[in-house]
């Protein structure tokens, strides 16, 4: 073995270092330096991509006052290193980007009080641990309506990624939308159990279009699946950012997660001296969530998109309105005449009219 | 006129060369690293300094690297057994996967309590586990004359799966809105830090234990001959009366048990709960580590060590350099090349041929 005693004594000599609050420099006049910690890579032009366009927003909006790192491809199981490497690097301000990273988060941030941690998609929070979510589901509604009626085999294909309360949400919306516009619309869902793996969302794609599906729409990462349907000439929906150049005659619109505003915000206020724990769920109305443009659709669609959007925008429409019906046929409960923040993010039930069950 | 190039075997490999082989080869790697990373426009030094320095001198990094290293030398010194006596069991990634789970279901039926008791029972739990499972490629082996690699293999994604079970199923954390997971362990069935601020656990110990046992095996026991002996000459090892099927049996049995060993204790130590993707390709990059290695015990621990620093060093390039991932993947495979190459040159000579010669 090639570790010596010797070794061993700096280990625990280190140790003793971390636990006194030496090995971590951080002067208060020096730049603040805000991490990112990313589930894919930069470049999958979906989920991770446009985190990192909302970091390099932080960058432009404080020139010379922030400095900004990421890692990117960071295992969920094995993220906690991670997430401590930019702790202890000085780093005042982590957004950790992905529902796993839950537990390593809050076991760093329980070792680093006076680091800010900013986890997407979680629910469990601490003094210095916020939670931030966005309304995809507003989002999917519309898409909904816009499937509802071009679709000519009333059949629309939608590749889940997990059948976590955000995705079955999402289809939900997705469903109410097109059957409010199409009675008779019908939507089969396969699961690719994965976030970005463009080999299998493809593979669903067309085992979907081979069931009959004329539109495809995904909740995973990478464009596979919009290029799938665009080689069979069918149309399908952009998922995270703006895919239109990768599919320009087949696209309708996309759904885009425009997280610059908050993370621009967010530093703002660490920079302020005015952080604090939060938990933030906001859609359209906030800017988070944005519409791509709206193409190979006729102009009545179109203006039925449009309507819908500035309708949700304004507070008037609501995905969820009352009576909701789940697929048991119960009423689910319901106060205000819609479903609230809570009872979406913990949805776990699909809504009458979609057949097949949610994967346990 | 055109020549060729000829692998010519050498007649005798002394000790100084095998040895300097490795060095060599790491050398070099470093040296073509370095010019990638000077053509980028970074400073070679610094990044020398991030990628192989720091992990082997900072304190908190070391922890790190051990912390990495140590499931990859437990399944690493079980591979050893196996591909010693060239039985192939490439599904240690899922014999890791069934340990975890095992372990980490006795942390999940006994959650909320408290005892001393709890953490051993989970290692035997995993050990177990991973025995179990791996007698299976081994039995339709020595039973029906399957080839273990395929059957290794594919029990790698049925446990796979049967994890994804658990998680969604009936471990699904009750409080979690549905995500694939199980509740977060007690403290009794987390295997606490070493020194305080770190993460480093007493799996490094057992590691260490596993490597010392596998070289005194090796090197003083029978049983140790038996098993080298049967891959080397198998003819020749079953006139020594050493009994192929047991042997077939044996190897994966120990295999499949140190594996299961990683999995509870990587579940219990670093990872905390069960979940889909607690593997991360452990049990395949064991493989590499078992052979980068060459297939000795001490070797194993030694490249696990490396494959750790490098893995770590990546992640300090990412942030201090902003170097991206993906450079990691090609130093890893440079790494690997000029180790390779590094063995092949060690046995065989380059001699330049006249074609029709």
């Amino acid at each position: 073995m090639s570790i010596s005693s010797g070794k061993f004594a700096s280990i625990t000599l280190g140790a003793f270092a971390l636990a006194l609050g030496l090995a971590s420099p951080a002067m208060a006049q020096e730049k603040l330096k805000v991490g990112f910690i990313y589930v894919g890579p930069v470049g999958d032009f979906g989920w991770s991509y446009q985190h990192d366009v909302g970091r390099k927003a932080i960058e432009a909006a404080f020139p010379g006052k922030v400095e900004t790192t990421f890692i990117e491809n960071v295992p969920e199981a094995d993220s906690e290193r991670s997430i401590e490497q930019l702790a202890r690097t000085g780093h005042k301000l982590i957004f950790t980007t992905s529902f796993g990273y839950m537990e390593p988060t809050l076991k760093v941030a329980k070792k680093y009080p006076n680091v800010m941690f900013e986890h997407a998609t979680g629910f469990k929070r601490e003094k210095n641990v916020s939670t931030y979510s966005a309304k995809f589901h507003e989002g999917r509604f519309i898409i909904g309506k816009i499937a509802g009626k071009l679709t000519k085999s009333n059949t629309i294909g939608y590749v889940g990624s997990m059948p976590i309360p955000e995705v079955v949400a999402g289809i939900n919306a997705f469903y109410l939308g097109a059957k409010s516009v199409n009675p008779d619309v019908k939507i089969k869902v396969a699961w690719a159990f994965d976030w970005f793996n463009p080999g299998k969302e493809g593979d669903a794609a067309k085992a979907l279009m081979d069931q009959g599906a004329d539109i495809i729409t995904q909740h995973t990462d990478s464009p596979a699946p919009l290029q799938q349907a665009a080689a069979r000439g069918k149309y399908a929906f952009g998922q995270a950012s703006d895919m239109s150049k990768f599919a320009e005659k087949n696209i309708l619109t996309s759904i885009i997660d425009n997280w610059a505003p908050y993370y621009v915000e967010r530093t703002r206020a660490v920079l302020e001296g005015k952080w604090q724990s939060q938990d933030v769920f906001d859609g359209l109305a906030k800017g988070k969530v944005v519409m791509g443009p709206y193409v190979n659709m006729p102009d009545d669609v179109k203006k039925l998109a449009m309507e819908t959007e500035e309708g949700i925008r304004t507070g008037k429409i609501d995905p969820f309105t009352c009576p909701i019906i789940a697929q048991d046929g119960k009423a689910v409960e319901c106060k205000d005449g819609k479903l609230n923040d809570g009872q979406i993010a913990s949805m776990n039930f699909y809504v009458q009219g979609i057949e097949g069950t949610i994967p346990k | 006129m055109s020549f060729h190039l000829a692998l010519v075997p050498r007649r005798t490999v002394t000790p100084l060369r095998q040895f300097l082989t490795p060095v060599a080869a790491l050398l070099v790697a470093v040296l073509i690293g370095g010019a990638i990373v000077a053509l980028m426009g970074k400073s070679p030094v610094t990044a020398f300094n991030v990628f192989i320095r720091e992990p082997l001198t900072d304190p908190w990094a070391m922890q790190e690297v051990l912390l990495k290293a140590t499931p990859l030398i437990l399944i690493a010194i079980g591979l050893l057994f196996c591909f010693r006596a060239s039985r192939w069991n490439i599904g240690a990634e899922g014999q890791f996967l069934l340990g975890g789970i095992c372990g980490g279901g006795v942390a999940i039926l006994t959650h909320g309590m408290s005892g001393f008791w709890i953490l051993p029972l989970m290692l035997i739990a995993g050990a177990i586990g991973g025995l179990v499972y791996a007698s299976i490629p081994a039995l339709l082996r020595t039973r029906f004359g399957i080839s273990e690699i395929l059957t290794s293999l594919m029990l790698v994604y049925i446990a796979e799966f049967l994890l994804d079970y658990l998680v969604r199923g009936p471990w699904r954390d009750p409080k979690g809105y549905n995500f694939p997971q199980s509740v977060a362990f007690s403290d009794s069935a987390v295997l606490q830090p070493l020194f305080e601020g770190g993460r480093l656990h007493a799996g490094l110990v057992l590691a260490l234990i596993a490597v010392a046992v596998a070289f005194v095996l090796f090197r003083r026991t029978l049983f140790g001959f038996a098993v080298s002996a049967s891959g080397d000459a198998p003819r020749a090892a079953n006139f020594a009366g050493f009994n192929e099927s047991r042997i077939t049996v044996l190897v994966f049995l120990i295999s499949g048990a140190l594996a299961g060993l990683a999995g509870v204790i990587e579940v219990s130590g670093q990872v905390g709960q069960l979940r889909p993707g607690f593997g991360q390709g452990l049990g395949f990059t064991a493989i590499i580590v078992a052979f980068l290695g060459r297939l000795s015990p001490v070797g194993a621990a030694l490249s696990a060590i490396v494959i750790a620093v490098l893995l770590i060093g990546a992640e300090s390039a990412q942030v201090t350099l902003k170097l991206p991932f993906d450079l990691t993947r090609f130093f890893m495979g440079l790494l690997l090349m000029c180790v390779l190459l590094g063995e092949t040159l060690n046995r065989y000579r380059l001699e330049i041929r006249r074609d029709g010669a």
